[in-house]
């Protein structure tokens, strides 16, 4: 009886981690993409806030989730563009200027959710869909094959962007302008194009990563919902050396610890909640002062592009 | 000559700020529209709130308090060319360790406890600040991500410590479990000045402060040594400037004056530990040193100036129902407008380029060049 609970648990905990991969996995992927270009983007946190509010409201009143994801993108995008704007056009600073759309989006989203929702519902968001066949495998099923189709669009989406960054014309020009952006633009890649073109799509997958706390996990809004992911995912994209199979390593070690978390709360370990919190922002810290130290970072990163001829 | 330069130059830095903080009530009046209000009449209760009177001029000083303090942090750090964004946590931390020690000797005369309180919230605030220069300095950590963790890791731990081993023993007795601690010390607690109002000296504090923080950055060795790390790493570097410790020791400062904020914050106006102290002072705090311009002189307009505008949000709430998250948003944009905006200092030609009708081929722009040496 005892053993059956035990590798019950273990299943679960294993089985939410996998879920809790794709919001990490979605705005730690957009993330690099904008870092590989150059832009650090630290607006991530409050791109995710605005998607997960706009996948729910559109939920909420419209009553369909896949909606509610689509506009949550546009919503990112927009941002993205934002960002572009003041980062690239204007040659801000980044990471004051991440921190400003942070902001901006944490008042825009509690202002919204504020005057048009006002108080906690529930929505009916994504169900699991299990994978016929492959969901019925004892241990494995579970974990593995079991779970709404975001997440399996998340774990999808490692080896996409790894063969769009390494084997596509775009991933090549990404690269090059994060690393030598003169050198780029003296062979006529435009280079703010570029960096534009990876804050949009960086955008884009916050927003998706955003949507999914609300449609495809919580299934409601509360303020907050983001928790720090948005940071996290930025931190993950150092963790993970701005590759797109040591960003996968990095959300799995985070999305368990979140499991973790949420297990330990559940079976009502005698534990203080607060430090189960706390554990993912100080393992965050402690990774990062593992990973970073004398580790090549894209070499343009940080640094607006400006042409010297002007 | 060179005096009128300087004064065109500040005069168009002042427009600048201005023209950021209106584009900024701008597309906040368009997010008070889509939030079913009239901007007109909420930006009315908004700007005329806090000049209504007594409590309106004094609270909003009251606010300008921390945000002050916390800014003169931020000013430290920025000038130093490392970024805090971890006012919040520090300001908590401070304000924690602050009210442990008063709580502690409950006994003792203000002359001795009140100058211990306020070294102790420097201190702890300084130890979470720093942790962060360290971590920078010698890992390699980028410090934004980890002042951004250790916000998240200072408000778990005090909402533990209000919840348990330091909730007021009173919230206990009664059942009503409100996580804060008990009341301060009344010796220790900061002189109101006015009759009917919250306006304490902390306000004056601040503002001496910011004259020291100006001496230490401009008159002091030390301060020219952080300013070098900041302004050009590597020419510090060369001129055997240890840029390392500078950075830990300006993250350390930077932590102090946070620190120092909640813990005067406690003291001044609320006397106990609370939760949602902090109430995002820590992100303002940026926005102020951005709006004063990296000076700490400059805070003190721009932190009466936000402190107004955060009262006025209030006040604006109750009269026409838009909450009061919209600060936080028009703030969000005042920075983005505000850095964004700072191209046209570092390349003033923009400005020419762009009231020219055609783009620059090398005729136009040798014409500007020729403009601009007849000048």
């Amino acid at each position: 009886m005892q053993g059956i609970v035990i590798s019950d648990v273990i299943i679960g905990i294993l089985a939410t981690g996998v879920r809790l991969l794709a919001p990490f996995l979605f705005a730690s992927l957009g993330e690099m993409f904008c870092q590989r270009s150059g832009v650090f983007n630290l607006g991530v946190e409050g791109i995710m806030m605005m998607g997960a509010f706009v996948g729910f409201f559109v939920t909420l009143r419209l009553g369909n989730p896949y909606l509610g994801v689509v506009m949550a993108i546009l919503a990112g995008i927009v941002l993205g563009l934002l960002m572009a704007l003041i980062s690239v056009t204007m040659q801000a600073p980044q990471g004051i200027s991440g921190i400003g759309l942070h902001m901006f989006c944490w008042g825009l989203s509690g202002l919204l959710f504020r005057v048009y929702v006002g108080f906690i519902t529930s929505i009916d968001g994504f169900k699991p869909l299990p994978i016929p066949g492959l969901a019925d495998i004892p241990v494995l099923g579970p974990i593995l094959f079991q779970h709404n189709w975001m997440v399996y669009l998340s774990i999808l989406f490692v080896p996409i962007s790894w063969f769009v960054l390494f084997k596509t014309n775009w991933g090549l020009k990404v690269r090059a302008v994060g690393v030598a952006p003169q050198a780029a633009d003296t062979l006529g890649v435009n280079v703010n194009a570029v960096r534009y073109q990876c804050l949009m799509l960086g955008g884009a997958l916050a927003g998706l990563a955003g949507a999914f706390l609300t449609v495809g996990q919580a299934n409601m809004y509360a303020d907050n919902i983001t928790a720090g992911r948005g940071f996290i995912a930025v931190a993950l994209v150092y963790f993970g050396r701005w590759n797109p199979v040591g960003i996968l390593l990095g959300s799995l070690l985070f999305s368990m610890m979140n499991s973790l978390q949420l297990w330990i709360q559940v079976l009502g370990i005698n534990f203080p909640y607060e430090f189960a919190v706390i554990l993912p922002y100080v393992v965050t810290i402690a990774a990062l002062a593992v990973a970073v130290k004398n580790v090549w970072a894209p070499t343009a990163l940080g640094k607006p592009f400006r042409r010297e001829s002007i | 000559m060179k005096k009128s330069n300087r004064l065109v130059q500040s005069l168009s830095q002042v427009a600048l700020l201005a023209g950021a903080l209106l584009l900024a009530l701008l597309v906040g009046a368009i997010l008070i529209a889509i939030a079913g209000a009239n901007p007109l009449v909420a930006y009315k209760s908004m700007f005329l709130g806090p000049f209504s009177g007594k409590f309106g001029m004094t609270e909003s000083l009251v606010k300008a308090t921390p945000l002050l303090l916390v800014g003169l942090g931020v000013v430290t750090s920025f000038r130093s060319g490392i970024l805090n964004i971890g006012g919040e946590g520090q300001m908590v931390m401070g304000a924690i360790a602050g009210a442990a020690v008063a709580l502690a000797f409950p006994k003792w005369p203000a002359v001795i406890l009140l100058p211990l309180t306020l070294i102790v919230s420097v201190l702890a605030g300084a130890v979470w600040g720093g942790f962060a220069g360290w971590l920078k300095a010698k890992l390699g950590v980028n410090e934004i991500l980890s002042t951004v963790m250790l916000n998240s890791i200072a408000l778990q731990l005090c909402l533990y410590l209000i919840r348990g081993p330091m909730i007021d023993p009173e919230e206990i007795a009664y059942g009503t479990g409100t996580p804060q601690t008990a009341q301060l010390p009344r010796q220790i607690w900061m002189a109101r000045l006015v009759k009917g109002t919250r306006f304490h000296w902390g306000f004056f504090l601040a503002v001496a402060l910011a004259f020291v923080v100006f001496i230490f950055l401009w008159r002091t060795t030390i301060g020219y040594r952080m300013r070098a790390a900041g302004e050009g790493p590597d020419a510090a570097r060369a001129a055997g400037i240890n840029v390392e410790k500078y950075q830990i020791l300006a993250m350390a400062m930077a932590g102090g004056f946070a620190g120092l904020a909640g813990m005067v914050e406690v003291l001044g106006v609320h006397r106990r530990v609370l939760e949602g102290l902090s109430a995002g002072y820590g992100f303002s705090g940026i926005v102020v040193a951005l709006f004063g311009r990296l000076h700490p002189i400059g805070a003190i307009p721009a932190a009466i100036l936000f402190g107004m505008l955060t009262l006025g949000a209030d006040m604006m709430q109750r009269a026409v129902a838009i909450p009061a998250a919209i600060v936080m948003a028009i703030q969000g944009l005042v920075v983005l407008f505000v850095v964004g905006s700072d191209i046209f200092v570092r390349h003033p030609e923009i400005w020419r380029r762009w009231f020219r009708k055609k783009d620059p081929d090398t005729l136009g722009r040798l014409e500007a060049d020729s403009a601009g040496n007849r000048n």
